[in-house]
């Protein structure tokens, strides 16, 4: 499904390299998770992936099911079926936030030459989805994420995610500032999903939310690479040693 | 230069200024008109003599200048073959007048006659020696020369050539619909209304039309006790034409006034709007959204006094620029010592989509009350990296990104219409503006 080759990422405007060669393969079907110390370079794979400006790809590749992504605008990324589900979700006052998931959803339908949906079965199917996420009614006509707490903007991420149904879902920290309901929300919001046609990236610094959505693959990355690769008990290593004892292991090992 | 040298050097000026205006006026030919109103354009021009004509070093006029306003001969401006600006409010049931070229057309008008409204032309009022406007027409202009001259609208007194005379006396639901076309390149568009609401009364005011190669407007009204004045005015796509408007408003007790105007293009507009909140709780709202691509250069003046306790006023503009287009926005909230407890709000923003279009902005806070609330905030910024990039990860165009971030952006001052459906009718033509942008 996504293949990174050997990625080598730096800063635009400065001389700083971030990712030094990251090599990860998610297959359909399958979750990967990715934890990592703060400032590893876990967002900034994340903004590469979905094409944000401001990086630079000095080596490497990115496909998606066979696709080059790194020569394609965001937007045409989106269409791909790639979706990023912001560490920081964006306010953007004066968009509903329904004109937004519509305008969106439009946009992507018509990239792939569907057919727009119309505004009652749009409306029909944001209801559901947002009810099963607990997002109410008045949250929905809200201009997007404008006055939503943490936890809302984590589920209105995910809401997004539920109405685009993409392929290759990348979730960059969902779980941070989140309490437990709110985690368990996320959490069935993203194994509903699961599927054999769908991979997942899950960008965590913490081992809570691997809880509820059990990896299949743990990558731990550090200083912009992968230096460690296991299944789910590598997530558990995490949280009783903390990174500490993994890193030393790993530099001795390279 | 010394301070006796200076105000030496200022008596220079404004002698040679007066010079200049006298020369000016003297070629004026004064419509025909009877006998009231002949006498209350000769006070105009009394006034105006006295002020005399603008120019680019007034303080009032620094960032616009007014010559191609005053020049004794109209620019011709070209008629567009898009007949949009015509068509707002189309769908409305409506009261309509037209005018074209700056003259008032019957066939193309509805009957006047309607329900709690009276509705003269300008010129038969004047023709009549007991209409009230007699005592009306002129007043508020004159009134608004003080603190700041205001000569362009001296200049309409003295030179209107037709208007409307509206006087409201019940709840009128059926908007007035002010249409302005044109069909010659190089004609002059000077019209005065007079609109009386009465107590308790209501109306909705609508203009639209593209008006005149050059065209000067004065909209006098007084909005009494517990009286509502909406006014919602669309100035179309037309490149090359000049307008320069005033609306005064006086205010009573507990009234409502609130005006918007949606601007696109033009070579040159300067819209002033005078206010005075002169009756306890009254509420005045002045708002604008404009667009400008290019030759445009679009001013919004305002100025609104509170003179009376308990009253809110609230000024929102919002420029979207690009390609050299300039936005000019003064605007001030005067609070008399009277005027406790005043809630005065000032907004003037511009989004500038290059870096070849500006924005100057010179807001104005004069407070005398002590027990007031006034906030006002002027900025200018480009389209937010982050928002487009989100909008653009969820799969939208760049371009119908960059337009939804901008009709965002002038939703504030959209949002400053009373009536839903007229805020969803400049909704939808912002929308078309901005989609056949990209
Ligand atoms: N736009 C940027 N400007 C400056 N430094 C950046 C920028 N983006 C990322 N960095 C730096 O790159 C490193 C990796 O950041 P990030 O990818 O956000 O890490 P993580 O998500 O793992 O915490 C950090 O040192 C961070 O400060
Ligand atoms: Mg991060």
């Amino acid at each position: 499904m996504l293949e990174i080759k050997n990625l080598h990422v730096k800063l635009e405007e400065e001389d700083k390299v971030i990712l030094k060669g990251v090599d990860l393969t998610v297959e359909a079907g399958k979750v990967h998770a990715i934890m990592g110390p703060n400032g590893s370079g876990k967002s900034t794979l994340a903004y590469v992936l979905s094409g944000r400006d401001g990086y630079q790809v000095t080596e490497g590749s990115v496909t998606l099911e066979g696709e080059e992504l790194l020569e394609m605008e965001p937007e045409e990324r989106a269409a791909l079926g790639l979706f990023l589900a912001f560490q920081y979700p964006v306010e953007i006052p004066g968009v509903g936030n329904m004109t937004f998931m519509r305008t969106s959803l439009n946009s992507i339908r018509k990239a792939r030459g569907q057919e727009e949906m119309s505004s009652a079965e749009f409306l029909k199917v944001m209801r559901a989805k947002a009810k099963e996420l607990k997002i109410d009614a008045e949250m929905l006509k809200r201009p997007v994420n404008v006055g939503f707490s943490g936890g809302e903007k984590k589920r209105n991420e995910i809401l997004q995610m539920a109405m685009l149904e993409p392929k290759m879902c990348v979730l960059d920290e969902t779980d941070s500032g989140l309490d437990v309901d709110a985690m368990r929300l996320v959490a069935d919001g993203v194994n509903a999903l699961r599927d054999a046609g769908r991979g997942f990236l899950v960008i965590t610094h913490y081992q809570r939310l691997l809880d509820h959505i059990k990896p299949d693959v743990v990558h731990i990355m550090a200083d912009g690479r992968i230096v460690k690769t296991g299944g789910p008990e590598l997530a558990l290593e995490v949280e009783t040693n903390g990174y500490t004892e993994i890193l030393a292991e790993a530099g001795a090992a390279a | 230069m010394t301070a006796k040298a200076i105000l030496g050097h200022r008596a220079a000026r404004r002698a040679a200024k007066l010079e200049a205006t006298a020369v000016r006026l003297e070629a004026l030919q004064l419509p025909n008109s009877g006998q009231w109103l002949r006498r209350a354009r000769e006070m105009a021009l009394a006034r105006l003599n006295h002020m005399g004509l603008p120019d680019r070093r007034d303080e009032y006029w620094k960032f616009t200048d007014p010559n191609t306003l005053l020049q004794p001969e109209v620019l011709p401006a070209k008629i567009l073959d898009i007949t949009d600006a015509a068509m707002d409010f189309v769908a409305f049931d409506r009261l309509k007048i037209v005018f074209v070229d700056g003259v008032f057309d019957a066939d193309a008008s509805d009957d006047l006659s309607s329900e709690g409204l009276e509705i003269v032309r300008l010129a038969e009022a004047g023709a009549s020696d007991i209409h009230w406007a007699r005592e009306f027409y002129g007043t508020l202009e004159a009134e608004g020369q003080k603190p700041v001259d205001r000569p362009l609208a001296a200049l309409n007194t003295v030179l209107a050539t037709d208007g409307v005379v509206i006087r409201v006396t019940g709840k009128v639901s059926r908007p007035v619909s002010l249409i302005y076309l044109r069909r010659e390149t190089d004609a002059e568009m000077i019209l005065h209304h007079l609109v009386r609401v009465e107590e308790g009364a209501e109306l909705t005011l609508l203009e639209n039309g593209p008006g005149a190669a050059r065209l000067n407007t004065v909209t006098e009204a007084w909005v009494a006790d517990s009286a509502a004045l909406h006014h919602v005015r669309t100035q179309g796509r037309d490149h090359e034409r000049r307008a320069a408007t005033h609306f005064f408003a006086q205010l009573g007790a507990q009234s409502v006034f609130k005006s918007f105007t949606l601007t696109a293009n033009g070579a040159l507009s300067r819209n002033e709007s005078i206010v005075w909140l002169n009756g306890n709780g009254g509420s005045a709202h002045v708002a604008g959204a404009a667009m400008g691509d290019g030759k445009f250069h679009h001013d919004d003046t305002v100025f609104v006094t509170h003179a009376a306790p308990d009253c809110e006023s609230r000024q929102v503009f919002k420029k979207v620029l690009r390609n050299g287009a300039v936005g000019v926005f003064q605007g001030k909230i005067l609070v008399r010592r009277a005027a406790q407890l005043t809630d005065g709000y000032q907004i003037s923003q511009a989004l500038l989509l290059d870096e070849t279009s500006q924005f100057l902005a010179k807001p104005e806070l004069e407070i005398y009350a002590d027990d007031v609330k006034c906030s006002h905030g002027s900025t200018s910024g480009e389209i937010d990296a982050d928002q487009l990039f989100y909008l653009r990860a969820r799969g939208v165009p760049e371009e119908a990104a960059q337009g939804l971030l901008v009709l965002a952006f002038l939703a504030e001052a959209v949002e400053e219409i009373a009536h839903e459906d007229l805020a969803e009718e400049i909704r939808r033509k912002l929308d078309g503006w901005v989609s056949r942008h990209n």
